[in-house]
């Protein structure tokens, strides 16, 4: 079974209609997606060589359930360890998974759970990414906050003792310049103590200057490594350049940012082979930054604005577990963020075994804190949202909810020097 | 017997200082009234909070804290965090830890004797965070510091005295307290290194991942306590290098 993506917006012209049913159905009628554009960076780095090479080489159904039980004996998980616990041949055990995995978060994290919100400040977006609700040729209410309204979504979000945040924007350079997100990393650091973006992948000078304006995380998921999947599903614009994207992280490494932030969003691709390269390319970037600190997410598809029907397929709640407690056992060090796109309940379960960080307060819309926090109408205009969320638990739901399960919520435990 | 810690001139009587790693509440309380102990590392990062449960307010005011500058990937950074923490109140001591590496969390001993340098110029009491080197260790001494705080094993791995040898060395060779941090995950270890003559121990995950933490840290003051004691009877002088033979091998000589 496929999701079906394409959806077809009345409010589109005729010309718009006719390029996007091109893009759709023309290969021919697509940009070569190795192809860098004009003003991208290209840097050295043999990082993606080594990733691209164990994933296309992945054969996922030759492991057995011996190769599990020899991973889990091993004190360090080795790369061939990661490919067996990533196999089906391992999701008989999935308890044996958790409890090692348990056991490396503890070691490494104690009893934490860390909590941070996402802040959208625009949704406007140049690509056609055919399961985004921002996509360009989805009809939502289209939004950028000026200052003024970003101070007051910020006030808002920070008077609910928030002390982390992440900053995000649909992907346009045009509606979204690189300055307008460097104005709103200096105000998010008058208000919190931890900022985080996850915009359009920029050149490692921009990431530089964005450090400078108080941003220190930088997440980009790759959505998909399988580069022939990425092309149908990345029809139009700068998004569209995958080598540019994968190379995002090391970019803002260099650019001095103190952590990155990697995923597939599984759901897309054949997820094994895209959590076995999410998994590597935070470790071979590790061994190349080893004072890098990194972090993995595990989003799974959800539906969108306009199109009710896309689901994770194959990914169902066994398999995001299994990925997440092999992540655990192979990185015991990094950070795993799980998102408001996942139940409450999994969450709660989640928070014990392998995951350090989660969402709360969560609004994927625009200028819309107001109305969720207080409940109140705030009569000002709202953008659309990216995608429905799963679990909309406040911050001081979430924060009772993570001490109640014997756990301990810290909403800050950074210092940005 | 008067058997005092003696660190940049203050003076303890516990040698069981707790690590900041895996904080909770009840992890400060238990180490304060069933490891006895009186200073408390604090991570200047973690303190950086808002929170309506700032550990800064759960810290018994008779409690030495000793910040430490985790997070810091430089000598230039430490140096920046050591100054914030006395800002912050937190006072002159200082624990020292840089990292350039996120994975392992093993500690940088050429910035470390760099940062110590500037620090105790400023009048820090600077207790830095090392690999156990002999040569970084007469460095720190020569730049200021007020102990030598030398790694056991991997932090937060609870595998012991994996450097047992080289922390030998730092004892017998430099004049300042030797304390043991990272990586003691029992109390038989923390006994172990006490009886090498180590001035106090350090540790965290022991005590925060064990099942009834007062009574494991019961167990950590009676195993140091122990270690020490060992240490002062003279342990180490009986026959530590080597068996006797019954016929001396000088028997021979005769005048």
């Amino acid at each position: 079974m496929e999701n079906q993506f394409f959806v077809d917006s009345e409010y589109l012209s005729p010309e718009a209609l006719e390029k996007k049913h091109r893009l759709e159905t023309d290969p021919s009628s697509r940009k070569d997606p190795m192809e860098y554009l004009p003003g991208m960076e290209k840097i050295e780095s043999d990082v993606c060589k080594n990733v691209m090479g164990h994933m296309n080489s992945y054969d996922y159904s030759k492991y057995t359930a011996k190769d599990v039980r020899t991973a889990l004996e091993h004190e360090t998980c080795s790369i061939e360890d990661l490919k067996a616990l990533l196999s089906p041949a391992a999701e008989p055990f999935l308890e044996e998974m958790a409890e090692r995995a348990r056991l490396e978060t503890s070691r490494h994290f104690g009893n934490t759970v860390y909590i941070f919100t996402p802040l959208y400040i625009a949704n406007y977006c140049e690509n056609y990414c055919v399961y985004c609700g921002f996509n360009c040729y989805n009809h939502i209410n289209r939004m950028k906050l000026n200052m003024e309204q970003i101070e007051s979504e910020m006030k808002i979000i920070a008077e609910s003792g928030m002390e982390e945040i992440l900053i995000l924007t649909g992907e346009s350079r045009a509606q979204s310049d690189v300055e307008y997100i460097g104005e709103a990393c200096k105000l998010a650091r008058k208000y919190f103590r931890m900022v985080g973006l996850e915009i359009y992948p920029v050149n490692t000078d921009e990431y530089r200057y964005l450090h400078e304006c108080g941003a220190d995380y930088v997440t980009v998921f790759q959505e998909t490594y399988d580069i022939e999947k990425y092309e149908t599903l990345h029809l139009m614009g700068h998004k569209r350049v995958w080598p540019y994207r994968f190379d995002a992280q090391e970019r803002a490494l260099m650019g001095g940012m103190r952590g990155v932030a990697f995923s597939a969003l599984l759901g897309l691709s054949d997820f094994r082979k895209d959590a076995l390269a999410s998994a590597l390319h935070v470790y071979y970037l590790q061994r190349k930054y080893p004072y890098a600190e990194m972090s993995l997410s595990c989003p799974r598809l959800r539906p969108i604005i306009n199109n009710d029907k896309i689901n994770p397929l194959d990914v169902h709640e066994r398999q995001l577990c299994q990925i997440l407690c092999a992540y655990r056992i192979f990185l015991p060090f990094v950070g795993i963020t799980v998102s408001s796109r996942e139940s409450a309940e999994f969450r709660n379960g989640i928070v014990k075994i392998a995951a350090t960080k989660v969402s709360a307060g969560v609004s994927t819309g625009i200028g819309d804190h107001e109305t969720k926090y207080s409940g109140k109408e705030s009569g000002g205009e709202q953008g659309d949202e990216q995608f429905e969320i799963n679990d909309s638990r406040s911050l001081d739901k979430m924060y009772k909810d993570i001490a109640n399960e014997g756990l301990q919520p810290v909403l800050n435990d950074y210092l940005y020097v | 017997m008067d058997d005092k810690l003696i660190i940049g001139g203050h003076e303890f009587n516990s040698r069981f200082i707790l690590g900041s790693g895996k904080y909770s509440l009840n992890l400060i309380e238990a180490a304060v009234k069933y490891a006895g102990a009186e200073i408390i590392t604090l991570a200047v990062r973690r303190a950086n909070t808002k929170e309506q449960e700032n550990i800064l307010d759960f810290i018994p005011k008779r409690i030495t804290l000793l910040p430490n500058t985790s997070g810091a990937r430089t000598a230039e950074e430490a140096v920046r965090i050591a100054r914030l923490a006395r800002e912050l109140g937190c006072g002159d001591f200082v624990k020292i830890e840089i990292m350039r590496d996120s994975k392992y969390l093993l500690p940088d001993n050429q910035e470390t004797i760099k940062a110590t340098e500037i620090l105790a110029k400023e009048g820090f009491v600077v207790m830095p965070y090392m690999y156990p080197d002999l040569n970084c260790a007469r460095d720190l001494v020569n730049a200021g510091a007020a102990a030598v705080m030398p790694l056991a094993s991997p932090i937060g791995s609870n595998k012991g005295l994996a450097t047992k040898d080289f922390i030998q060395i730092l004892i017998d060779e430099i004049d300042l307290p030797i304390i043991v941090d990272a990586g003691i995950g029992r109390p038989s270890q923390a006994c172990e290194a006490m009886e090498m003559g180590a001035a106090a121990i350090m540790a965290n995950t022991a005590l925060a991942t064990a099942g009834d933490l007062p009574m494991m840290a019961e167990a950590f003051r009676k195993a140091i306590e122990a270690g020490r004691k060992a240490y002062l009877s003279g342990l180490g002088r009986v026959l530590t290098r080597g068996a006797s033979a019954s016929d001396p091998l000088t028997g021979f000589l005769r005048d």
